[in-house]
């Protein structure tokens, strides 16, 4: 799992817009010397999420509120979240290729490596943060009760897996490329390939959850999930890019996802005391 | 001298969909021997302080029927109003209690439990007191961006009367949809109403 950080662009180099990132010791937020009550995080731009009434995607329709919902600017219960630390993981847990699989054995499948870097809005990295992703198997199907496509399951693969951004924001886990598969929405409705993604950040107003989609899949714009949301500007944001200088050479192709959440309000008074 | 103000974009949510428990809660639904356990199962880890709870409630969709594919996650104070987080500044948290809990709920009613303990109040941000209160998180299939609400205590008529959240709220005839009842004994009923009369009232925060 190292090959990708050998040709990972710095960060601070030229691919990467520039940024000021303060001192912090590792599980800090960056800027955390500041004030914690005095400052609240960027609203979030419901424009640019899907809303939650998506008629194409049918289950939308009876769990969707009616309501406007309630705005309000962040408190402390909203800026602070739960840490996890390195110890919550196994040394397969970033590698869905094994962390099911019977000794000696593998999930089957392209295999490939997804990595990125969590920044927030203002482009600081997000390190310490804990990512989990689940996904079907290369044929499309889930490892769940619930599902009913006829491909059949990989004995070897189970499906989920997690890791922890590195103190720069860096993350990478292992897997095969799943599958497309139909669903039950209009009569003939196909998933995407597409991995699952849930994301903390350090506080609860960043906690998240996405999908990532794949390079040059014609899928993608024809899936009713994909299209709640409102843009192609944003939909673009989601589709993971080939890499191929980030590859194992005979081993594993390499797609490249990066993810941005919420980010804190800057004030040019950082270090006054506000509010309290 | 003139700030940047360029800033990306939030990544786009979209749904948990129909299997969140693979990735998050995999030794529920059977896929065991990847994690030792399922993360969240547990807020109390030790001999914890405070009055211990149990809180329990169920999330609806528009026609009555209860989810049972949902993921429900809170987040809360101890009994002494800190948070077990790096970016708690004020003091530190309860280290036998993480705040964080998650519940798959059951897998033949959709009923979600938390065991916990009764949260303190913690700070409005202009120093006034919050009445004790409970983050919930529910994402699911058919919900396409997270849901925040929070669950405050009915038997906490005062401090409910001056939070300051809670008195903002126009339609104070919405504001029971926020309330927690009790039940018996340390049993806190909080149900769930995505729509209909009784829809509970999210943040956008």
């Amino acid at each position: 799992m190292t090959a990708p950080a050998d040709d990972r662009p710095a960060p601070g180099g030229e691919s990467e817009p520039h940024f000021t990132e303060k001192k912090h010791s590792p599980g800090q937020t960056p800027g955390g010397q500041r004030d914690k009550f005095g400052n609240s995080f960027y609203m979030r731009d419901r424009a640019w999420h899907p809303p939650a009434l998506t008629p194409l995607y049918k289950t939308s329709v009876a769990r969707s509120p009616q309501r406007a919902p309630l705005s309000f600017a962040t408190t402390i219960s909203e800026e602070t979240s739960p840490v996890f630390g390195n110890d919550v993981l196994g040394p397969l847990d970033n590698d869905l290729i094994h962390n099911f699989a019977k000794d000696g054995a593998g999930a089957i499948g392209p295999r490939i490596v997804v990595y990125g870097r969590v920044v927030d809005e203002a482009n600081r990295p997000v390190p310490n943060t804990l990512i989990e992703v689940w996904q079907a198997n290369a044929g499309g199907r889930y490892r769940h009760k619930k599902e009913g496509y006829l491909a059949p399951l990989d004995p070897n693969f189970g499906g989920c897996g997690r890791c922890i951004t590195d103190e720069n924001g860096w993350y990478e886990f292992r897997t095969v490329q799943p599958g497309p598969y139909p669903w039950p929405n209009g009569p003939n409705d196909w998933r995407p390939a597409h991995i699952h993604f849930s994301i903390f950040g350090h506080a609860f107003a960043q906690r998240l959850i996405s999908q990532l989609y794949f390079e040059g899949d014609p899928m993608i714009w024809q899936c009713p999930i994909v299209g709640t949301i409102p843009t192609p500007e944003a939909i673009e944001t989601l589709v993971a890019k080939l890499d191929m200088g980030a590859t194992i050479p005979m081993d594993a192709r390499a797609y490249r996802f990066d993810i941005v959440l919420r980010g804190k309000r800057q004030t040019l008074f950082e270090n006054r005391m506000e509010g309290l | 001298m003139i700030r940047d103000v360029t800033r990306l974009k939030e990544t786009p949510s979209q749904t948990a969909g129909p299997y969140v428990h693979i990735g998050c809660t995999p030794n529920f639904c059977d896929i065991g021997g990847v994690y030792p356990h399922d993360l969240g199962s547990k807020l109390i880890t030790g001999d914890v302080t405070g009055e211990r709870i149990t809180i329990k409630g169920t999330v609806f969709d528009g026609t009555g029927t209860p989810l049972k594919d949902a993921l429900i996650e809170i987040w809360q104070a101890d009994s002494a109003g800190l948070y077990n987080s790096v970016n708690e500044t004020r003091g530190t948290a309860d280290a036998n209690f993480t705040g964080w809990g998650r519940s798959p709920g059951d897998m033949d009613t959709g009923e979600f439990t938390f065991e916990t303990v009764k949260p303190g109040a913690v700070p409005f941000r202009d120093g006034r007191m919050m009445a004790p209160h409970v983050t919930f998180w529910i994402v699911a299939r058919g919900i396409n961006l997270g849901l925040h609400t929070r669950m405050y205590f009915e038997d906490e008529a005062e401090a409910n009367a001056a939070d300051p959240i809670l008195s903002k709220i126009e339609h104070q005839n919405r504001v029971p949809t926020l309330m927690a009842r009790r039940e018996e004994d340390g049993v806190y009923r909080f149900d769930i109403h995505l729509q209909g009369a009784d829809e509970t009232i999210f943040f956008d925060v």
